[in-house]
């Protein structure tokens, strides 16, 4: 198991080596070097030099991405360009937001997702599970955004249930619950059609295993059949869903970050791409990209938990 | 040797396009989501392939005195703030949406084709490296690749096209691999390597049409997929840049005047949700006719 | 009650198909007397399982019984609610199934499921682990104690099928259904297998009813054999009057076919001409009829009746009304 974890980890910060690495060469390939776009058309050729100097534009390529890594490892991403400040310390004052936002989305997604999935399969056939799965269809196709606009329009501009923008006042609970719930629900609704599929049908496939006809063969109560002995292995699949699905969770968190004006990494991004702030993207990128491969990984991990096929084979 | 081509006629497709076609339709009709989806794609489709005729007013002229008209007999839909006909827009925005649509599947179905095969039929090293070429791509959130691909290049048509094209080959690709590693360890494929057939007789005349089914299911599921991010960026003013009519930017403009003019975002919205739903309906139901046990992993 | 703890009368049962109505049982006859072993022997396809999973009633959703039924001591099992179907399941009888190696929950402990199926029992959960051990320790599987907190992958099919058999044995059942229980084995372990469900079965006294298609594992194992061919039982009676007066023509061509009665040293294999007949459309006469080399268009035309051979042997098949056995 230990070696398996490893092998992952290892992997893991390979992906991470790989992305970064052709990001930071997609910018130097590009037209126009990043001193004059930052310091704009008036800057004077000293000032460029200057500049190209401070960010180690004159090392070639190479020493450049080692020095980017280096300083990576140190915890160092650079500083903003216009307000100086450590691109570290900005990304560490938006992360909560989003993984409160994605936390939120993901639990009460799978709060229903998990059970729909389950009575579904238990039911297969029935008027229930034609339903649910047409609603999950549903729910899955409906962009992310387009939820988050509507639901703005609706509960926000219309009947005025809810606040529209913000993440709410530091250290006032209610109200930043109260700000969570549009945002959560526009990231979290194509998830609760994704859960119920795959639990359904892994719950299926489970249920009509031999070893599930066992346990009905020794008079075992449904109950303990379905939550014991089906669903433990039924849920293997949603988790190492959510782990790689982390992604399509960031990218719902931006446009909901977007569209809410909410303080959090989705936004911080877009804000630095129209700004041209390559410091604070290429930090953001890194970032999402360790949340993934670390997301991914912890799935495999929590699967090996719960599996202990996993546990000594692999 | 008789054995070996008795398996080899058997494991061909059938090609005879146009029955299959008219069975599946049968069939796709039989299902009322299949339906359903059929009904809405040919809509869309034909919609968008005939908007040049179909739309009342140029979809990019303005009309000042009329900004931001509620809809009306002459403005189906109304206007948005500078005046253009947003039924005009919409029809022509789901022509963008197509048209971004088809020709980044194709590339990317292409791309994937080309490396699946690779991958799967090359030596061992050459698939490592794919696959992991393939994870890493898989390892950024595609909207935020989206935003740093176009802080390099600046938002266009083009871009949005590359982004989906290059977030989509492993899809393709990884489905390819599976299918050409399955395939390759069979009787009538290691019977003409026996027979010294070479790679790509190999390659084109018994493993592609024998993935090209899966992939033409997974293309059709990936269409909403593509119209989401096409909508998305343009959305974000990372897309289809102004005046050029797209879903998003007309969700975009509604966005910015939420507290006026709710119209704006329910027809920018509306034939997304509706192409997205209809798409997928299709999709789906093909998957379950022609292949139960193709899942694709998300 | 009465001495017959199981009796099978007259089942037939129907599979809904896209062909239609595939008729996989057709009025089996079968009784298991109390602390007997009967076997049911027969080649693939011959109803074996359907059968089985008739009597614990498990039957596939596109299943119907379409005649007859099955009584269990005082019980007629087909007519009981799932409720009253679940008290009875791994209670008053209990199962071993043909592949030890799916057959175990793969991600609960061998001990927890133990535990487990000793639901009803009121006692400690200690008391019934300290039980689960002494059952694995019976069946011979040595440092039980320790075993218990193992997984099923964790052991080899040998010791996965005892342990199927330990729980089987644990619930202390009237009747022991095996499914092939020993066919996923290789043959040495197969016969230590067999060694200790009769010796298990001796001291427990319960009945047990064995599916195979192994001739061998059956005259070792059992007191009575059925043979079965198609959906229907041709020949049943005591392992000698089977083995030793094989009176149907398929039973005949069966023992031929054992590999283990072959004694002259040959280049082909026994085998039987023909296919199983198709059960959606069966024929009207003799089932075997097509695959019979005795066969006469009497044959073809009517189906035979159950004869007697003698007291405890009967046969379906028309050769016997007049001639008596039949010689190959």
């Amino acid at each position: 198991m230990w070696f398996f974890l490893l092998k992952r980890c290892c992997l893991a910060v390979l992906i991470v080596l790989l992305a970064v690495t052709a990001l930071y060469l997609m910018i130097h390939a590009i037209p126009g070097d990043p001193a004059s776009i930052i310091l704009g058309p008036r800057a004077t050729e000293e000032m460029k030099a200057a500049l190209a100097v401070k960010m180690g534009l004159d090392q070639p390529v190479y020493i450049q991405l080692l020095t980017f890594f280096g300083d990576v490892i140190q915890g160092n991403l650079g500083f903003d360009v216009f307000s100086q400040r450590p691109v570290t310390e900005i990304i560490m004052e938006q992360l909560p937001y989003t993984l409160i936002l994605i936390l939120t989305s993901i639990s009460w997604a799978a709060a229903i997702g998990i059970p729909l999935g389950c009575y579904s399969a238990i039911y297969q056939n029935s008027l229930f599970d034609k339903v649910s799965a047409v609603l999950s269809v549903g729910t899955i196709a409906i962009p992310s955004f387009v939820v988050a606009i509507y639901g703005l329009l609706i509960f926000s501009v219309s009947l005025q249930w809810l606040p529209a923008i913000g993440a709410g006042n530091d250290g006032d609970f209610w109200d930043q619950a109260e700000h969570l719930i549009l945002p959560s629900l526009a990231v979290g609704l194509g998830w609760v059609g994704y859960i119920s599929r795959l639990v359904r049908s892994s719950m299926l496939e489970t249920l009509s295993a031999n070893h599930v006809r066992t346990a009905r063969a020794f008079g075992l109560p449904e109950r303990v059949i379905i939550f014991r002995y089906s669903l433990r292995i039924a849920i293997l699949p949603t988790i190492t869903l959510l782990g790689v699905g982390i992604g399509y969770l960031l990218s719902g968190a931006l446009f909901a970050e977007i569209v809410f004006a909410r303080p959090g990494i989705g936004k911080l991004i877009f804000d630095a791409v129209s700004t041209r702030n390559y410091p604070i993207v290429m930090g953001s990128v890194l970032v999402t990209t360790v949340l993934f491969v670390i997301a991914t990984t912890l799935a495999d991990f929590i699967n090996a938990v719960f599996d202990p096929r996993i546990r000594t084979h692999a | 040797m008789t054995a070996t081509t008795t398996k080899l006629v058997a494991t061909m497709p059938d090609f005879s396009f146009l029955r299959v076609i008219s069975k599946s339709l049968i069939r796709l009709c039989h299902e009322p989501l299949g339906l359903l989806g059929l009904v809405l794609v040919t809509l869309i489709v034909s919609s968008a392939v005939f908007a040049s005729w179909l739309v009342p007013y140029d979809p990019v002229a303005m009309d000042i005195m009329h900004r931001l008209a509620p809809p009306s007999f002459e403005h189906w839909l109304g206007t948005d703030q500078l005046g253009r006909d947003v039924f005009s827009r919409v029809l022509m925005g789901g022509q963008v949406a197509l048209k971004v649509a088809l020709s980044a599947i194709a590339l990317a179905l292409g791309f994937g084709l080309l490396l699946g095969l690779i991958a799967g039929y090359g030596p061992r090293w050459l698939d490592n490296i794919i696959v992991t070429l393939f994870d890493t791509v898989r390892s950024f959130p595609t909207i935020i690749f989206a935003l740093a691909v176009v802080t390099l290049t600046g938002p266009s048509l083009t871009t949005i096209i590359l982004v989906v094209v290059i977030t989509s080959i492993p899809i393709y690709g990884r489905v390819v691999r599976t299918q050409t590693q399955a395939l390759r360890a069979q009787e009538f494929i290691l019977a003409e390597r026996a027979m010294g057939a070479s790679v790509p007789r190999i390659l084109f005349i018994h493993m592609l049409p024998n993935v090209i089914g899966q992939l033409l299911i997974l293309a059709s599921m990936d269409v909403p997929i593509v119209i989401t991010i096409e909508a998305g960026l343009s959305f974000l003013g990372l897309g289809i840049q102004p005046p050029t009519p797209s879903w998003g930017t007309i969700l975009n403009d509604g966005y910015s005047f939420i507290r006026n003019t709710p119209w704006l975002i329910i027809a920018g919205g509306l034939p997304l949700i509706l192409s997205t739903l209809g798409f997928t309906f299709l999709g789906e139901s093909l998957r379950d006719i022609f292949d139960p046990k193709l899942r694709k992993d998300i | 009650m009465s001495d017959i703890i199981l009796d099978v009368h007259n089942l037939s049962i129907d599979y809904r198909t896209s062909r239609g109505a595939l008729k996989a049982l057709r009025k089996v006859n079968l009784q298991v007397p109390k602390g007997k072993i009967v076997g049911i022997v027969g080649e693939s396809g011959c109803g074996k399982s359907t059968l089985i999973s008739a009597i614990i009633n498990l039957l596939a959703p596109n299943a119907t019984v379409s005649e007859g039924g099955v009584k269990f001591q005082d019980d007629d099992l087909l007519a009981l609610t799932n409720n009253q179907m679940q008290h009875i399941r791994g209670n008053r009888f209990s199962m071993i199934f043909q592949d030890p190696m799916t057959s175990l929950n793969p991600v609960i402990s061998i001990g927890t499921q133990m535990v487990d199926i000793q639901y009803r029992d009121k006692v400690s959960k200690s008391a019934k682990l300290d039980k689960a051990a002494m059952m694995l320790d019976r069946v011979g599987i040595p440092d039980s104690q320790s075993r218990l907190a193992l997984y099923p992958h964790e052991f080899s099919g040998g010791m996965l099928q005892r342990i199927a058999i330990a729980m089987a044995l644990l619930v202390e059942p009237d009747l022991l259904i095996a499914d092939e229980p020993t066919t996923a084995l290789d043959a040495t372990l197969e016969v230590q297998i067999i060694h200790r469900l009769k010796e298990l079965q001796a001291s427990q006294g319960c009945s047990i009813l064995f599916i195979s298609h192994h001739l061998g594992v059956i005259a070792e194992l059992c007191d009575e054999v059925v043979v079965m061919y198609a959906g229907e039982v041709v020949e049943q009676g005591s392992v000698r009057d089977i083995f030793h007066r094989p009176s149907h023509p398929y039973t005949q061509k069966l023992l031929e076919c054992d590999p283990a009665r072959i004694v002259d040293k040959t280049r082909d294999l026994p085998t039987i001409f023909g296919n199983l007949p198709d059960l959606v459309a069966v024929p009207q006469g003799c089932i075997f009829a097509d695959r019979c080399e005795f066969a006469s268009s009497h044959c073809h035309r009517l189906r035979p009746s159950r004869t007697v051979v003698e007291e405890g042997h009967t046969a379906n098949c028309h050769l016997l009304s007049k001639e008596g056995v039949v010689h190959a």
